[in-house]
């Protein structure tokens, strides 16, 4: 195996909407800064791979657009996963392993919820004979499984709540975080339901965004990174596509990407979860074996900006981060996709 | 001239993404829109450990072989609501236009659950393990819109 | 119920509603186009001039700053003749898309070309935009009907698409 990091993560500030800037014209400036932050030039870089969802951006083939922000001339060594970003990177992973003569990579996510519906858009990745059809939203969805995990005595709603306080008090020492403070569980719990027992405290913001990570191998990290974030594993599994299918108590793909990724092989100092919803968040720590002695979410999780496609990339570039200034020697990230938890990679990143 | 270019508002337009799919069902999903439209049954299919999966699968999740046709079984039109979540304002293309209830719904002699919207009038009607029953509407067409939504079985 | 023969497909619609804004260098395109004037973005590192602008430099990645007024003539780089209506298609057959290079620009942009055989239509021919009348323009690029030769001599396609091929970095 190749020894591979991630030496430099960056992002847009979290915005409720960006109504100025397109998709290319987000990324653009991130990953120029990126470059720039590691003293490397755009032809520089091996490979390249993005995440994004055509749906969400409102048109087919929307990483072509965003290829423009690249100045991908002369054509460049690239590839796209339709869907979460950490994916991409896994992809990046993979193509490293395989290909040596790769040195160095780029990994971008972006997404607009502000143009469309999330809640609607994101009734497309259900069943599309049975249930999409019908439309159940995200929200609805995350609230069936909150309430098998109320029903089953594993958690309150003061305990989804709590989920929230933490997030947002994190999100304070983010400068870029969309929603941040000091609540309290009993008053957020005052708020009406939006799907039973589910309260917008326990849902994730509507983020414009766009992320951006640079990974290098071996030397070429140590070269451009004083403290590489090595990835010493990364795995991804997935969970039957049917909610009635399901014990939606538990996540039996994330346990196992954790188990194949090696969470368990020494401590982990801290974690980001790709929770979208509050009771997830509990699932999470559970399923990845996740004690008292791991900060989860320092970054403020979901709470503090969700730019799907790019969140699970956030995620893993927050830890690195934090291992990258010394914060942190080991650390966990998180990501998913699918309807409530279907999808889980899972990578774990360490300093040397 | 000198052309405008410092305008920091970008312009606005509605937008309709719209594919007009048709699907194939395959024989099994086939015949599970087929039994709703012509007889208002529900059908599931029985795996090699003997569960039965309904809405039904084409592939058996515990022996990973192709399911068929024959391995169908009927299941009842009513069931035990093994998860909710009352939804205080419907959203476009619900089943309902009112608040109500989406649901997971394990059918008489199914082993796992059907998604879709229980019309119980008020959150407080709805409890999970409570039974509810099918309701159809009168011009089938052979789809999931078949199923008008579920009531509280009396 | 009559209706017997088993059930093979189900038609499953997807519409989504957005509330789509182009971004910057398009939104400017547009309030140009509105006023009846093309313009383009120039790239710092080769000269290239984009029509439709961006922001970025499609090949460098430099941010563009300087815009350009362009002309509404150009040449046709190239076309083809459509003769098989598709979904929901507007234009009667057969009718020509081209692509055009508008003079001071170096990326064509595609539109129609009409007042015209379809078997005159060449590479190089000069062309000119047709606009509506100045009361129905928008913020759309239909404020252009379509192009239509001028009957000015051919320009040297070859010649001038080499030029543009000469100007990007290696």
């Amino acid at each position: 195996m190749r020894d591979i990091a991630i030496i430099a993560f960056g992002q847009t500030e979290n915005k409720r909407t960006e109504r100025l800037l397109n998709e290319a014209e987000m990324i653009a400036p991130v990953v120029g800064d990126l470059l720039k932050s590691v003293g490397l030039k755009r032809t520089d870089i091996g490979f390249t791979c993005s995440g994004s969802s055509d749906y969400l951006a409102g048109q087919p083939f929307s990483f072509v657009m965003a290829l423009d922000a690249l100045g991908a001339w002369p054509p460049i060594n690239e590839s796209h996963t339709e869907g979460e970003t950490a994916w991409a990177l896994y992809e990046t992973w993979v193509k490293m392993q395989a290909d040596e003569e790769i040195e160095t990579a780029l990994i971008y996510g972006f997404g607009r919820q502000s143009m469309g519906s999330p809640r609607e858009v994101m009734t497309l990745m259900n069943n599309p004979y049975l249930e999409a059809p019908i439309q159940p939203d995200t929200i609805s969805q995350a609230a069936l499984q909150a309430r098998v995990m109320i029903d089953k005595g594993i958690a309150t709603e003061k305990d989804f709540a709590e989920v929230a306080v933490r997030n947002l008090k994190h999100a304070k020492s983010n400068p870029l975080a969309q929603c941040s403070g000091d609540f309290d569980a009993e008053t957020l719990l005052k708020d009406p339901t939006i799907a039973s027992p589910l309260r917008k405290h326990d849902c994730p913001p509507i983020t414009d965004g766009a992320c951006a990570i640079i990974m290098a191998a071996g030397d070429k990290a140590r070269e451009l990174c004083k403290r590489p974030a090595w990835i010493r594993g990364i795995e991804h599994r997935i969970d039957v596509q049917a909610l009635g299918q399901r014990d939606l108590s538990e996540c039996p793909s994330a346990k196992l990407a954790a188990e194949a990724a090696g969470v368990s092989k020494g401590k982990v100092d801290i974690a980001e979860l790709h929770a979208p919803f509050t009771p997830q968040d509990i699932i999470l720590q559970k399923a990845l074996g996740l004690g008292d002695d791991t900060v989860i979410n320092p970054s403020g999780g979901i709470h503090q900006g969700n730019p799907m496609m790019g969140t699970s990339l956030v995620r893993i570039g927050e830890v690195a981060n934090r291992i990258i200034n010394g914060e942190a020697d080991r650390g966990v990230a998180h990501g998913s996709q699918g309807p409530c938890l279907q999808q889980n990679i899972v990578t774990v990143l360490e300093g040397e | 001239m000198a052309p405008d270019q410092t305008q920091e508002v970008a312009l606005r337009a509605d937008h309709k993404l719209e594919f007009p799919y048709v699907r194939a069902t395959g024989p099994i999903l086939g015949r599970f829109f087929t039994e709703i439209r012509d007889n208002g049954k529900f059908v599931g299919i029985k795996t090699s450990t003997g569960r039965v999966i309904c809405p039904p699968v084409d592939v058996d999740p515990d022996s990973l072989e192709d399911l068929s046709v024959e391995d169908m079984v009927e299941v009842g039109t009513s069931g035990v609501v093994t998860t909710w979540s009352w939804l205080s304002e419907a959203r476009p293309k619900n089943p309902l236009d009112k608040p109500f209830a989406w649901a997971l719904i394990q059918l008489d002699g199914a082993d796992t659950a059907l998604l879709h919207a229980v019309d119980a009038g008020s959150e407080e009607a709805m409890s999970t393990g409570m039974r509810v029953k099918a309701t159809f509407i009168d011009e089938r067409k052979g789809n999931i819109h078949d199923i008008a939504c579920f009531v509280p079985e009396d | 119920m009559s209706e017997t023969k088993p059930v093979k497909y189900v038609n499953t619609p997807i519409c989504v509603d957005f509330d789509y804004t182009p971004g910057k260098a398009t939104s400017n395109f547009l309030r140009s186009i509105k006023k009846g004037q093309l313009i383009g973005s120039v790239c710092p590192d080769t000269g290239k001039v984009y029509c439709p602008p961006r922001s970025y430099s499609v090949e460098t990645a430099s941010p563009m700053t300087e815009i350009v007024e362009l002309a509404d003539t150009g040449m046709v780089y190239t076309f083809c003749i459509v003769n098989i209506k598709f979904y929901d298609q507007a234009q009667e057959v057969p009718y020509v898309s081209a692509y055009i290079l508008l003079d001071g620009a170096d990326l064509p942009i595609m539109h129609l070309i009409q007042e015209c055989e379809v078997e005159d239509i060449r590479p190089g021919m000069r062309v000119k935009a047709v606009w509506r009348d100045e009361s129905e323009w928008t913020e759309s690029m239909e404020n252009i009907k379509y192009f239509k030769p001028t009957g000015e001599p051919d320009a040297p396609v070859g010649e001038i698409m080499e030029n543009i091929r000469s100007k990007s970095h290696a």
